[in-house]
Protein backbone atom coordinates (compact mmCIF):
# COMPACT_ATOMS: atom_id res chain seq x y z
CA UNK A 1 0.00 0.00 0.00
CA UNK A 2 1.17 3.49 -0.86
CA UNK A 3 0.16 6.71 0.87
CA UNK A 4 -0.11 10.17 -0.71
CA UNK A 5 -1.29 13.40 0.83
CA UNK A 6 -1.87 15.87 -2.01
CA UNK A 7 -2.45 19.52 -1.24
CA UNK A 8 -4.84 20.28 -4.12
CA UNK A 9 -8.08 18.85 -5.48
CA UNK A 10 -6.60 18.42 -8.98
CA UNK A 11 -3.64 16.48 -7.65
CA UNK A 12 -5.94 14.20 -5.64
CA UNK A 13 -8.16 13.53 -8.67
CA UNK A 14 -5.08 12.71 -10.75
CA UNK A 15 -3.71 10.28 -8.15
CA UNK A 16 -7.09 8.55 -7.83
CA UNK A 17 -7.47 8.32 -11.61
CA UNK A 18 -4.02 6.76 -12.02
CA UNK A 19 -4.85 4.05 -9.47
CA UNK A 20 -7.65 2.58 -11.63
CA UNK A 21 -10.13 2.06 -8.83
CA UNK A 22 -7.63 0.51 -6.43
CA UNK A 23 -7.24 3.68 -4.40
CA UNK A 24 -9.14 4.69 -1.31
CA UNK A 25 -9.82 8.24 -0.15
CA UNK A 26 -8.75 8.81 3.45
CA UNK A 27 -10.34 11.53 5.59
CA UNK A 28 -10.52 10.88 9.34
CA UNK A 29 -9.82 7.16 8.89
CA UNK A 30 -12.00 6.02 11.79
CA UNK A 31 -13.78 3.53 9.54
CA UNK A 32 -11.15 3.03 6.82
CA UNK A 33 -8.26 2.02 9.08
CA UNK A 34 -10.40 -0.57 10.83
CA UNK A 35 -11.52 -1.96 7.45
CA UNK A 36 -7.97 -2.12 6.10
CA UNK A 37 -6.75 -3.82 9.27
CA UNK A 38 -9.55 -6.38 9.09
CA UNK A 39 -8.73 -7.07 5.43
CA UNK A 40 -12.16 -5.95 4.21
CA UNK A 41 -10.49 -3.60 1.77
CA UNK A 42 -6.99 -3.77 0.29
CA UNK A 43 -6.22 -0.51 -1.47
CA UNK A 44 -2.93 -0.20 -3.31
CA UNK A 45 -3.04 3.53 -2.70
CA UNK A 46 -4.54 5.67 0.04
CA UNK A 47 -5.10 9.32 -0.86
CA UNK A 48 -5.25 11.44 2.28
CA UNK A 49 -7.40 14.49 1.53
CA UNK A 50 -6.78 16.28 4.83
CA UNK A 51 -4.07 18.54 3.40
CA UNK A 52 -6.50 20.06 0.88
CA UNK A 53 -7.70 23.42 2.18
CA UNK A 54 -11.20 23.24 0.67
CA UNK A 55 -11.89 20.00 2.54
CA UNK A 56 -10.75 21.43 5.88
CA UNK A 57 -12.60 24.75 5.81
CA UNK A 58 -15.95 25.87 7.22
CA UNK A 59 -17.27 29.04 5.57
CA UNK A 60 -20.36 30.94 6.58
CA UNK A 61 -21.86 33.36 4.03
CA UNK A 62 -25.21 35.08 3.43
CA UNK A 63 -26.32 32.35 1.04
CA UNK A 64 -25.51 29.45 3.34
CA UNK A 65 -22.83 27.41 5.05
CA UNK A 66 -20.10 25.30 3.41
CA UNK A 67 -18.50 22.52 5.44
CA UNK A 68 -15.37 20.82 4.10
CA UNK A 69 -15.81 17.07 3.76
CA UNK A 70 -12.80 16.35 6.04
CA UNK A 71 -13.66 18.86 8.79
CA UNK A 72 -13.66 16.91 12.06
CA UNK A 73 -16.63 16.44 14.37
CA UNK A 74 -14.72 18.31 17.08
CA UNK A 75 -14.14 21.29 14.78
CA UNK A 76 -17.79 21.37 13.77
CA UNK A 77 -18.92 21.15 17.40
CA UNK A 78 -16.74 24.14 18.28
CA UNK A 79 -18.10 26.30 15.45
CA UNK A 80 -20.66 28.63 17.02
CA UNK A 81 -22.16 29.91 13.76
CA UNK A 82 -22.81 26.44 12.34
CA UNK A 83 -24.17 25.30 15.70
CA UNK A 84 -26.57 28.23 15.77
CA UNK A 85 -27.74 27.75 12.17
CA UNK A 86 -27.86 23.92 12.03
CA UNK A 87 -28.11 22.56 15.59
CA UNK A 88 -29.59 19.29 14.33
CA UNK A 89 -26.64 18.57 12.05
CA UNK A 90 -24.17 19.40 14.80
CA UNK A 91 -25.96 17.22 17.35
CA UNK A 92 -26.01 14.34 14.86
CA UNK A 93 -22.27 14.76 14.30
CA UNK A 94 -21.46 14.95 18.00
CA UNK A 95 -23.34 11.69 18.68
CA UNK A 96 -20.72 9.77 16.71
CA UNK A 97 -18.21 7.82 18.77
CA UNK A 98 -16.00 9.03 21.58
CA UNK A 99 -14.01 12.22 22.15
CA UNK A 100 -11.13 10.46 20.39
CA UNK A 101 -13.30 9.62 17.36
CA UNK A 102 -14.62 13.20 17.25
CA UNK A 103 -11.04 14.37 16.85
CA UNK A 104 -10.80 12.60 13.49
CA UNK A 105 -14.23 11.66 12.10
CA UNK A 106 -15.70 13.75 9.26
CA UNK A 107 -18.99 14.34 7.44
CA UNK A 108 -17.46 13.19 4.15
CA UNK A 109 -16.28 9.95 5.71
CA UNK A 110 -19.58 9.32 7.45
CA UNK A 111 -21.41 9.71 4.13
CA UNK A 112 -19.01 7.79 1.89
CA UNK A 113 -18.55 4.91 4.33
CA UNK A 114 -22.17 4.33 3.33
CA UNK A 115 -23.43 2.74 6.51
CA UNK A 116 -27.25 2.74 6.67
CA UNK A 117 -26.87 3.85 10.30
CA UNK A 118 -24.64 6.90 9.68
CA UNK A 119 -25.86 9.61 12.05
CA UNK A 120 -24.99 12.70 10.02
CA UNK A 121 -26.67 11.54 6.82
CA UNK A 122 -30.35 11.92 7.90
CA UNK A 123 -29.42 15.33 9.32
CA UNK A 124 -27.70 16.37 6.06
CA UNK A 125 -30.62 15.10 3.97
CA UNK A 126 -33.16 16.89 6.18
CA UNK A 127 -31.09 20.07 5.78
CA UNK A 128 -31.21 19.74 1.94
CA UNK A 129 -27.43 19.62 1.87
CA UNK A 130 -25.72 19.45 -1.52
CA UNK A 131 -22.38 17.68 -2.06
CA UNK A 132 -19.75 19.33 -4.18
CA UNK A 133 -17.96 16.44 -5.88
CA UNK A 134 -14.58 16.61 -7.63
CA UNK A 135 -13.62 14.21 -10.39
CA UNK A 136 -11.71 13.84 -13.66
CA UNK A 137 -14.40 15.79 -15.52
CA UNK A 138 -14.31 18.73 -13.14
CA UNK A 139 -16.72 19.40 -10.32
CA UNK A 140 -20.41 18.55 -10.03
CA UNK A 141 -23.11 18.90 -7.42
CA UNK A 142 -25.50 16.26 -6.09
CA UNK A 143 -27.99 16.16 -3.21
CA UNK A 144 -26.74 14.08 -0.29
CA UNK A 145 -29.62 11.60 -0.65
CA UNK A 146 -28.29 10.57 -4.09
CA UNK A 147 -24.85 9.52 -2.86
CA UNK A 148 -25.44 6.27 -0.98
CA UNK A 149 -26.98 3.50 -3.09
CA UNK A 150 -26.75 0.62 -0.59
CA UNK A 151 -24.71 -0.57 2.39
CA UNK A 152 -21.07 0.25 1.57
CA UNK A 153 -22.03 1.46 -1.93
CA UNK A 154 -22.09 4.99 -3.35
CA UNK A 155 -22.93 6.61 -6.67
CA UNK A 156 -19.49 8.28 -6.77
CA UNK A 157 -17.61 7.30 -9.89
CA UNK A 158 -14.00 6.21 -10.07
CA UNK A 159 -11.66 8.91 -8.78
CA UNK A 160 -14.49 11.15 -7.61
CA UNK A 161 -14.60 12.41 -4.03
CA UNK A 162 -16.72 14.77 -1.95
CA UNK A 163 -15.12 18.18 -1.45
CA UNK A 164 -17.70 19.93 0.70
CA UNK A 165 -21.29 20.09 1.85
CA UNK A 166 -23.33 23.15 0.98
CA UNK A 167 -26.16 23.97 3.34
CA UNK A 168 -28.80 26.40 2.10
CA UNK A 169 -29.46 29.85 3.50
CA UNK A 170 -31.19 29.56 6.83
CA UNK A 171 -34.71 30.98 6.62
CA UNK A 172 -36.36 32.83 9.52
CA UNK A 173 -38.43 30.62 11.85
CA UNK A 174 -36.75 27.48 10.62
CA UNK A 175 -34.71 24.88 12.46
CA UNK A 176 -33.47 21.31 12.31
CA UNK A 177 -33.18 18.51 14.86
CA UNK A 178 -31.79 14.99 15.01
CA UNK A 179 -32.60 12.15 17.39
CA UNK A 180 -31.39 8.59 17.45
CA UNK A 181 -32.20 5.52 19.48
CA UNK A 182 -29.43 3.34 20.88
CA UNK A 183 -29.75 0.77 23.68
CA UNK A 184 -27.29 2.74 25.86
CA UNK A 185 -26.53 6.41 26.45
CA UNK A 186 -23.30 6.81 24.48
CA UNK A 187 -20.84 5.10 22.11
CA UNK A 188 -23.18 3.04 19.99
CA UNK A 189 -24.54 2.77 16.46
CA UNK A 190 -28.04 4.01 15.63
CA UNK A 191 -30.88 1.49 15.79
CA UNK A 192 -33.05 4.29 14.39
CA UNK A 193 -32.13 7.89 13.52
CA UNK A 194 -34.48 10.72 12.57
CA UNK A 195 -33.57 14.11 11.11
CA UNK A 196 -36.10 16.90 10.61
CA UNK A 197 -35.88 20.42 9.19
CA UNK A 198 -38.87 22.80 9.37
CA UNK A 199 -39.86 26.30 8.36
CA UNK A 200 -42.84 27.97 10.04
CA UNK A 201 -44.68 31.15 9.10
CA UNK A 202 -45.56 33.91 11.57
CA UNK A 203 -48.75 32.10 12.59
CA UNK A 204 -46.84 28.90 13.29
CA UNK A 205 -48.05 27.10 10.18
CA UNK A 206 -45.47 24.76 8.70
CA UNK A 207 -44.36 26.04 5.27
CA UNK A 208 -41.57 23.60 4.48
CA UNK A 209 -40.51 20.31 5.98
CA UNK A 210 -37.94 17.58 5.35
CA UNK A 211 -38.00 14.30 7.25
CA UNK A 212 -35.18 11.75 6.91
CA UNK A 213 -34.71 8.40 8.63
CA UNK A 214 -31.54 6.38 9.22
CA UNK A 215 -30.90 2.70 10.08
CA UNK A 216 -34.35 1.57 8.95
CA UNK A 217 -33.56 0.72 5.31
CA UNK A 218 -30.49 -0.09 3.17
CA UNK A 219 -30.03 3.67 2.65
CA UNK A 220 -31.15 6.77 4.50
CA UNK A 221 -34.76 7.55 3.59
CA UNK A 222 -36.20 10.93 2.66
CA UNK A 223 -39.80 10.51 3.80
CA UNK A 224 -41.82 12.79 1.56
CA UNK A 225 -45.15 11.57 2.90
CA UNK A 226 -43.94 12.62 6.35
CA UNK A 227 -43.15 16.14 5.14
CA UNK A 228 -46.54 16.31 3.42
CA UNK A 229 -48.27 15.44 6.69
CA UNK A 230 -46.63 18.46 8.33
CA UNK A 231 -46.82 21.15 5.64
CA UNK A 232 -49.86 23.38 6.03
CA UNK A 233 -50.46 22.28 9.63
CA UNK A 234 -49.68 23.94 12.94
CA UNK A 235 -47.88 20.70 13.87
CA UNK A 236 -50.92 19.74 15.93
CA UNK A 237 -51.54 16.23 17.21
CA UNK A 238 -53.40 15.15 14.07
CA UNK A 239 -50.48 16.20 11.83
CA UNK A 240 -47.96 14.56 14.15
CA UNK A 241 -49.94 11.32 14.13
CA UNK A 242 -49.95 11.36 10.33
CA UNK A 243 -46.22 12.03 10.29
CA UNK A 244 -45.61 9.19 12.71
CA UNK A 245 -47.61 6.78 10.56
CA UNK A 246 -45.83 7.95 7.39
CA UNK A 247 -42.40 7.52 8.97
CA UNK A 248 -43.21 4.01 10.18
CA UNK A 249 -44.71 3.08 6.79
CA UNK A 250 -41.52 4.13 4.98
CA UNK A 251 -39.29 1.74 6.94
CA UNK A 252 -37.76 -1.41 5.52
CA UNK A 253 -35.36 -2.35 8.31
CA UNK A 254 -33.19 -5.32 9.16
CA UNK A 255 -34.10 -7.55 12.07
CA UNK A 256 -31.30 -8.16 14.55
CA UNK A 257 -30.53 -8.42 18.22
CA UNK A 258 -30.20 -4.65 18.51
CA UNK A 259 -33.70 -4.03 17.21
CA UNK A 260 -36.44 -6.16 15.69
CA UNK A 261 -38.27 -5.02 12.57
CA UNK A 262 -41.38 -4.24 14.63
CA UNK A 263 -39.37 -2.21 17.12
CA UNK A 264 -37.45 -0.20 14.52
CA UNK A 265 -40.63 0.58 12.58
CA UNK A 266 -42.39 1.84 15.69
CA UNK A 267 -39.42 3.80 17.03
CA UNK A 268 -38.92 5.51 13.65
CA UNK A 269 -42.38 7.05 13.99
CA UNK A 270 -41.79 8.05 17.61
CA UNK A 271 -38.41 9.65 16.93
CA UNK A 272 -39.65 11.50 13.83
CA UNK A 273 -42.44 13.00 15.91
CA UNK A 274 -40.13 13.98 18.78
CA UNK A 275 -37.60 15.49 16.36
CA UNK A 276 -40.39 17.60 14.85
CA UNK A 277 -41.31 18.90 18.29
CA UNK A 278 -37.69 19.86 19.01
CA UNK A 279 -37.31 21.53 15.60
CA UNK A 280 -40.62 23.36 16.13
CA UNK A 281 -39.49 24.73 19.48
CA UNK A 282 -36.19 25.89 17.94
CA UNK A 283 -37.94 27.41 14.90
CA UNK A 284 -40.26 29.43 17.13
CA UNK A 285 -37.22 31.00 18.77
CA UNK A 286 -35.47 32.19 15.59
CA UNK B 1 8.46 -1.17 -0.69
CA UNK B 2 10.37 1.89 0.39
CA UNK B 3 9.61 3.19 3.80
CA UNK B 4 8.46 6.76 4.08
CA UNK B 5 10.38 9.39 6.01
CA UNK B 6 8.23 11.28 8.52
CA UNK B 7 9.20 14.37 10.50
CA UNK B 8 7.28 15.09 13.69
CA UNK B 9 7.63 16.57 17.13
CA UNK B 10 7.00 14.14 19.99
CA UNK B 11 6.68 15.42 23.54
CA UNK B 12 8.37 18.67 22.52
CA UNK B 13 11.38 17.08 20.80
CA UNK B 14 11.91 16.86 17.04
CA UNK B 15 11.55 13.23 15.97
CA UNK B 16 12.05 11.64 12.57
CA UNK B 17 11.12 8.09 11.76
CA UNK B 18 10.72 5.72 8.85
CA UNK B 19 7.56 3.69 8.41
CA UNK B 20 5.55 1.66 5.94
CA UNK B 21 2.37 3.31 4.73
CA UNK B 22 0.07 0.84 6.45
CA UNK B 23 1.72 1.11 9.88
CA UNK B 24 -0.39 3.00 12.37
CA UNK B 25 0.95 5.75 14.58
CA UNK B 26 0.51 3.26 17.42
CA UNK B 27 2.78 0.74 15.64
CA UNK B 28 5.38 3.46 15.14
CA UNK B 29 5.26 4.75 18.72
CA UNK B 30 5.59 1.30 20.24
CA UNK B 31 7.71 -0.71 17.80
CA UNK B 32 9.85 1.96 16.14
CA UNK B 33 10.29 4.58 18.87
CA UNK B 34 9.86 2.24 21.86
CA UNK B 35 7.39 4.60 23.52
CA UNK B 36 5.47 1.69 24.97
CA UNK B 37 3.46 3.70 27.49
CA UNK B 38 0.80 4.03 24.79
CA UNK B 39 -1.04 0.71 24.90
CA UNK B 40 -2.62 -1.44 22.22
CA UNK B 41 -6.04 -2.66 23.30
CA UNK B 42 -8.60 -3.16 20.56
CA UNK B 43 -6.86 -1.58 17.53
CA UNK B 44 -10.25 -0.40 16.30
CA UNK B 45 -10.75 2.89 18.15
CA UNK B 46 -13.12 1.46 20.75
CA UNK B 47 -11.03 1.22 23.94
CA UNK B 48 -8.93 4.39 24.13
CA UNK B 49 -5.84 2.60 25.51
CA UNK B 50 -3.78 4.23 22.73
CA UNK B 51 -5.02 7.80 23.39
CA UNK B 52 -2.49 10.44 22.36
CA UNK B 53 -2.67 14.10 21.40
CA UNK B 54 -2.06 15.09 17.78
CA UNK B 55 -1.86 18.86 17.21
CA UNK B 56 -3.82 19.41 20.41
CA UNK B 57 -6.58 16.91 19.62
CA UNK B 58 -7.24 13.74 21.57
CA UNK B 59 -7.15 10.79 19.16
CA UNK B 60 -6.62 7.04 19.08
CA UNK B 61 -3.12 6.30 17.78
CA UNK B 62 -4.46 3.08 16.24
CA UNK B 63 -6.75 5.08 13.94
CA UNK B 64 -4.13 7.06 12.08
CA UNK B 65 -1.27 5.98 9.90
CA UNK B 66 2.20 6.89 11.05
CA UNK B 67 2.67 8.79 7.78
CA UNK B 68 -0.28 11.02 8.71
CA UNK B 69 1.84 12.38 11.56
CA UNK B 70 4.05 14.31 9.11
CA UNK B 71 4.55 17.84 10.46
CA UNK B 72 2.37 17.16 13.50
CA UNK B 73 2.97 17.69 17.21
CA UNK B 74 2.37 14.50 19.15
CA UNK B 75 2.04 14.19 22.91
CA UNK B 76 2.12 10.79 24.61
CA UNK B 77 1.98 9.60 28.20
CA UNK B 78 5.79 9.69 28.30
CA UNK B 79 5.62 13.49 28.12
CA UNK B 80 3.19 13.91 30.98
CA UNK B 81 5.52 13.91 33.98
CA UNK B 82 8.32 16.46 34.17
CA UNK B 83 11.27 14.24 34.93
CA UNK B 84 10.55 12.66 38.32
CA UNK B 85 7.74 15.11 39.02
CA UNK B 86 4.43 13.44 38.24
CA UNK B 87 1.53 15.33 36.71
CA UNK B 88 -1.21 16.03 39.32
CA UNK B 89 -3.46 13.51 37.54
CA UNK B 90 -0.80 10.81 37.88
CA UNK B 91 -0.33 11.63 41.57
CA UNK B 92 -4.05 11.59 42.24
CA UNK B 93 -4.58 8.31 40.38
CA UNK B 94 -1.97 6.77 42.70
CA UNK B 95 -3.31 8.38 45.89
CA UNK B 96 -6.89 7.39 45.18
CA UNK B 97 -6.09 3.98 43.66
CA UNK B 98 -7.84 4.89 40.41
CA UNK B 99 -6.30 1.89 38.71
CA UNK B 100 -5.91 -1.82 39.19
CA UNK B 101 -4.10 -3.61 36.38
CA UNK B 102 -3.01 -0.27 34.91
CA UNK B 103 -3.32 -1.17 31.24
CA UNK B 104 -5.91 1.50 30.50
CA UNK B 105 -4.27 4.10 32.76
CA UNK B 106 -2.02 5.89 30.23
CA UNK B 107 -5.01 6.38 27.93
CA UNK B 108 -7.18 7.65 30.77
CA UNK B 109 -4.47 10.06 31.91
CA UNK B 110 -3.90 11.50 28.43
CA UNK B 111 -7.67 11.83 27.87
CA UNK B 112 -8.32 13.34 31.30
CA UNK B 113 -5.50 15.86 30.84
CA UNK B 114 -7.02 16.87 27.50
CA UNK B 115 -10.30 17.57 29.29
CA UNK B 116 -8.83 19.50 32.21
CA UNK B 117 -6.61 21.58 29.89
CA UNK B 118 -9.77 22.96 28.28
CA UNK B 119 -12.15 22.87 31.23
CA UNK B 120 -10.99 22.77 34.84
CA UNK B 121 -14.55 22.81 36.15
CA UNK B 122 -16.30 19.86 34.50
CA UNK B 123 -19.42 18.27 35.93
CA UNK B 124 -19.29 14.57 36.71
CA UNK B 125 -21.48 13.97 33.66
CA UNK B 126 -19.03 15.88 31.48
CA UNK B 127 -16.13 13.81 32.83
CA UNK B 128 -18.01 10.56 32.21
CA UNK B 129 -18.97 11.52 28.64
CA UNK B 130 -15.47 12.81 27.83
CA UNK B 131 -13.96 9.55 29.05
CA UNK B 132 -16.61 7.31 27.44
CA UNK B 133 -14.06 6.31 24.79
CA UNK B 134 -11.69 4.90 27.41
CA UNK B 135 -12.54 1.44 28.67
CA UNK B 136 -11.42 0.05 32.02
CA UNK B 137 -12.34 -3.53 32.88
CA UNK B 138 -11.11 -3.37 36.49
CA UNK B 139 -12.20 -0.31 38.39
CA UNK B 140 -15.82 0.30 37.50
CA UNK B 141 -14.80 3.90 36.64
CA UNK B 142 -15.91 5.53 39.90
CA UNK B 143 -12.42 5.98 41.28
CA UNK B 144 -11.15 7.28 37.95
CA UNK B 145 -13.94 9.83 37.67
CA UNK B 146 -13.47 10.88 41.29
CA UNK B 147 -9.72 11.33 40.81
CA UNK B 148 -10.29 13.53 37.76
CA UNK B 149 -12.89 15.61 39.62
CA UNK B 150 -10.50 16.01 42.57
CA UNK B 151 -7.63 17.18 40.35
CA UNK B 152 -9.99 19.67 38.71
CA UNK B 153 -10.94 20.98 42.19
CA UNK B 154 -7.24 21.28 43.12
CA UNK B 155 -6.54 23.18 39.87
CA UNK B 156 -9.32 25.65 40.65
CA UNK B 157 -8.07 26.05 44.22
CA UNK B 158 -4.48 26.64 43.18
Amino acid sequence: MEYKAPSSIDEAVMLLAQANGKAHVLAGGTDLLVQIRAGFTKPTLVVDVKNILELRTISVADDGVCIGAAVTGAELGEHDAVKAAWPGLVEATELIGSTQIQGRASLGGNLCNASPAADTVPALVAASAICLIAGPNGQREAPVEQIVTGPGQTSLKNSEFVVQFQLPKKLPRSADAYLRFIPRTEMDIAVVGAGVNLTLDKKGICQQARVALGAVAPTVLLVEAGAKALIGSTLDDAALDKLRAAASAACNPIDDKRGTVEFRVDVAGVLAKRAVLIAKQRAEMN
Amino acid sequence: MTRQHVTTEINGEPQDFLCDAQETLLDVLRDELHLTGTKEGCSSGDCGACSVMVDGRLVCACLLFGVEAEGKKIETIEGMAEGDKLHPLQTKFLEEAALQCGFCTPGFLVAAKALLDRNNNPTETEVRYWLAGNLCRCTGYDKIVRAVMDVAADMRGA
